[in-house]
């Protein structure tokens, strides 16, 4: 019954730690070193990092330099609502922008091409969710994002919002085509 | 005279201020309970694709208010009364400035009141991390802080406690180790409510015009700063509470003080970094901040969960095994009192906050393993595991300690109370696999539908995803179940339960003192633990716990590196 | 017990360790200065070092 009552001994940091105790100290310590050491491993030989570049910018910066991407690469529009189709070329800077409730535009990209994605919110925090791959990060107003990403597997991707964003989050939702 | 009174039962003295204020948090606590539950039916039956019950207006102001009553309400009311019993009730002292402590409850009572009524008016359904620039009605956040400002209060209350405590030298030696306890979540608690502050005033002030713009980022930076944080006092809070069962219900002593306060001393020290989990996948943040944050520096403080992991548990086998239950490797635990609903509510959130809390926390804040799951509703059933079932329900065991001893009852309905905790535990346990599962197959938390209906474009998530949806709607409906159970049990005694005292009424339940007769003890200074034998033995004292220790460990490994592994599979990112 | 007579305690020194973990108030100053330096002051200048965009 000492749990709730003060330590027996005055001295109680004095008396030795039993073996067992110490045993599965030393086990638990090397499992985190290990957890830990396997982040800056990652970003050494493992192929999903996430980009630190980022900047500061406003909506009246990044919406320009989206259209200028779509004025120039357009292939088509889908839906009633005329979403444009991007087709850039591989290598280049692809933009997404989010706002209430749209991901836009539309890209196209190739197989196994790497692109510099720019990511950021026109008005609230968004949260790009690349399904079904399951990659998922958070875009902030005033600030763009930028990741290389290198879709490897062809196929239709959606752009789920996943960070809440009002009344219409669940209709915010984007496309990715990743063609041979 | 006398300010004291010692409880037949459990032979704890209780100090009047104390005692009234304990049952008054209690009673706020169990209040914020039941509409957190009741919140939950509602979020849960949503969620659940083939119910889809409420309208997503109403849907998310439901969850908003869930989050805030069940995260915010519900904990830290029962862990200011928690802090007062760890110092007035374990230190034989009388509280400090119970004038102070009352105007603390009053103000944290006006405070969830006047956030309840911001998000039910409809205009603040903004989910409890309120993200700027998406704005609450300036109530919303004034109530948070109100609220805050009262916890501020209680933490003083208790340190000030601590402080009576030595100068009148109410006990011998060190303070009890699950005082100790205590004082790491009240410490943790200051930092949680300094940075809830630093955040949340200049966003009222924004909310009613003083202050132009709030940057998104630094908002998230420091909103977790006390969003994560509040979580890890509960960690604390009902870390302490394992070792105040093992002591009250088995007679267990800690293994090692040495060890344990180590323990608690690395949570002090690193446990508050881990608010970086939630800024994982943020724009331009270094990965060397986030390595270091996110891992708690090196994951000391994983270390310390571990080591407790072992002690709470390794306590109670070795006092089992000294009252001769030492037959083979388990027998101490399966003549542990399962029927004792404190008990088993105990085990129950030592197995899930370990097994399935502890390990999904660390694999998702590990830095790159955040990409597949960030925002996911794998995040709500790790913290489900957390802080449903390893706080709650530890809470819920607590409570039904606490009928008898500090309100005075003899508890009601006590088959249900028997089946309760293994109920709540099912129920969540389902929810919070299932949850897993959706999450790993991409499903959004906090969404109203995952059919999209009416986006412009389409997307589907897999059969298995709804599902898995479905099925933990169930679960989620049964621990539902079980917590109004708990609330049937714990208030039904309060207000009907057999009277163990001369009484003041009804009204002792609310908070008024018993009887004055009652009140007639003076506390002897509160002695050290009797010394058994000296500990540090050579050989292993509790082998069950080891291999359960182990069977974590593996668990642990094996689950941390398939998602490394599902991660190597996803699109190649730099 | 023969060799930890509490007698004999009392005139031994506490160790420094069992010293820190006995003053809340330490305690206090350094659970509350370790995150704020660490993660709220690093982090914020994270935040405020991000370049502005061409």
């Amino acid at each position: 019954m000492t749990s709730y009552l003060p330590p027996a001994q005055r001295i109680w940091w004095k008396v030795p730690v039993g073996r067992q105790e110490i045993v599965w100290i030393a086990i638990a310590l090397v499992w985190c070193l290990i957890m830990f050491f396997m982040m800056p491993y990652w970003h050494v030989y493992g192929k999903q990092n996430l980009s630190t570049e980022a900047y500061k910018t406003t909506p009246a910066q990044f919406g320009p330099k989206v259209q200028a991407m779509i004025d120039q690469y357009t292939v088509r529009h889908e839906t009633e609502q005329q979403i444009p189709v991007v087709a850039p070329p591989a290598g280049s800077d692809i933009y997404m922008l989010g706002r209430l409730w749209q991901w836009w535009p539309i890209l196209e990209l190739e197989k196994g091409k790497t692109y510099r994605l720019h990511l950021s919110s026109m008005d609230w925090q968004h949260g790009f969710s690349l399904q079904p791959v399951n990659i998922n990060m958070q875009v902030v107003p005033g600030y763009e994002m930028v990741l290389n990403i290198t879709p490897d597997v062809a196929g239709e991707y959606g752009v789920v919002c996943n960070e809440y964003c009002g009344i219409g989050h669940h209709t915010m939702l984007g496309r990715i085509y990743v063609k041979e | 005279m006398g300010n004291f009174r010692l409880c037949p039962d459990s032979g704890l003295f209780f100090d009047k201020n104390a005692e009234s204020l304990m049952k008054v948090n209690a009673v706020a606590a169990a209040v914020s309970l039941l509409v957190a539950g009741l919140l939950a039916l509602g979020v849960a039956l949503t969620r659940w694709p083939a119910v889809h019950l409420l309208p997503a207006d109403q849907f998310y102001m439901y969850l908003t208010a869930h989050g805030v009553d069940a995260l915010l309400f519900w904990i830290i009311f029962f862990e200011i009364a928690v802090l007062y019993f760890a110092s007035s009730t374990l230190l034989r002292c009388r509280l400090a400035a119970p004038r102070w402590a009352w105007l603390g409850f009053a103000l944290m009572v006006i405070g969830a009141i006047t956030t309840n009524v911001a998000i039910f008016q409809g205009n603040s359904s903004v989910m409890m991390t309120s993200y700027v620039p998406m704005q609450a009605a300036p109530s919303f956040y004034l109530g948070l802080i109100l609220f805050a400002v009262g916890a501020l209060i209680g933490c003083f209350v208790f340190f000030g406690t601590l402080v009576i405590a030595k100068n009148e030298n109410t006990y011998e030696g060190s303070i009890p180790l699950v005082t100790f306890g205590a004082m790491t979540a009240a410490i943790i608690a200051v930092f949680t409510i300094a940075s809830g502050a630093i955040i949340l005033v200049p966003t009222y002030l924004w909310s009613i015009g003083y202050i132009a713009h709030i940057d998104p980022s630094m908002y998230r930076i420091i909103w977790w700063a006390m969003g994560h944080s509040s979580q890890q006092i509960n960690v604390v809070a009902h870390v302490s509470i394992w070792y105040l069962v093992g002591g009250l219900l088995l007679g267990a002593r800690p293994m090692s003080e040495k060890v344990s306060r180590f323990a608690f001393l690395l949570y002090i020290l690193f446990l508050q970094l881990a608010s970086a989990h939630h800024i994982l996948v943020d724009p331009g943040i270094s990965a060397e901040w986030k390595i270091f944050n996110t891992s708690y520096a090196m994951y000391l403080a994983v270390l310390a969960s571990l080591i407790h992991g072992l002690t709470v548990p390794g306590s109670m086998e070795v006092a089992q095994r000294e009252k001769g239950y030492n037959r083979g490797m388990f027998e101490w635990l399966r003549k542990a009192p399962w029927g004792n609903p404190t008990f088993s509510s105990v085990a129950i959130s030592i197995v899930i906050f370990g097994f399935i809390g502890g390990i999904t926390g660390v694999v998702m804040g590990t830095e790159q393993i955040n990409l597949i799951i960030h925002n996911t509703i794998y995040v709500p059933a790790h913290f489900h595991a957390t802080v449903a079932v390893g706080t709650t329900l530890t809470f819920m065991g607590l409570t039904y300690l606490l009928i008898p001893v500090l309100f005075r009852r003899q508890m009601i309905l006590p088959t249900l109370a028997k089946w309760q905790p293994y109920l709540f535990g099912a129920g969540m346990t389902i929810l919070i696999l299932f949850m897993m599962g959706a999450g790993t197959l991409g499903v959004s938390r906090r969404h109203w539908d995952m059919d999209f209906t009416g986006a412009a474009l389409s997307f589907e998530y897999s059969g298995m995803a709804y599902t898995m949806m479905g099925i933990a709607g169930i679960g989620a409906v049964l621990a539902v179940i079980a917590g109004g159970a708990f609330l049937l049990i714990t208030v039904g005694s309060l207000l009907v339960g057999k009277k163990l005292d001369a009484s003041a009424g009804l009204l002792q339940s609310f908070g008024v003192p018993l009887a004055p007769e009652a009140y007639n003890a003076e506390p002897e200074i509160l002695p050290m633990a009797a010394a058994v034998e000296e500990h540090g033995s050579a050989g292993f004292e509790a082998p069950g716990t080891f291999i359960l220790a182990m069977l974590l460990l593996v668990s642990f490994v094996v689950y941390y590196f398939i998602n490394w592994k599902y991660l190597s599979s996803v699109w190649p990112l730099s | 017990m023969a060799d930890h007579d509490p007698k004999d305690e009392t005139r031994e020194r506490i160790p420094a360790m069992q010293s820190l973990l006995e003053n809340p108030f330490l305690l206090l100053f350094i659970g509350v200065a370790m995150p704020t330096v660490f993660y709220i002051i690093w982090g914020i200048m994270e935040v405020v070092t991000i370049p502005l965009a061409q």
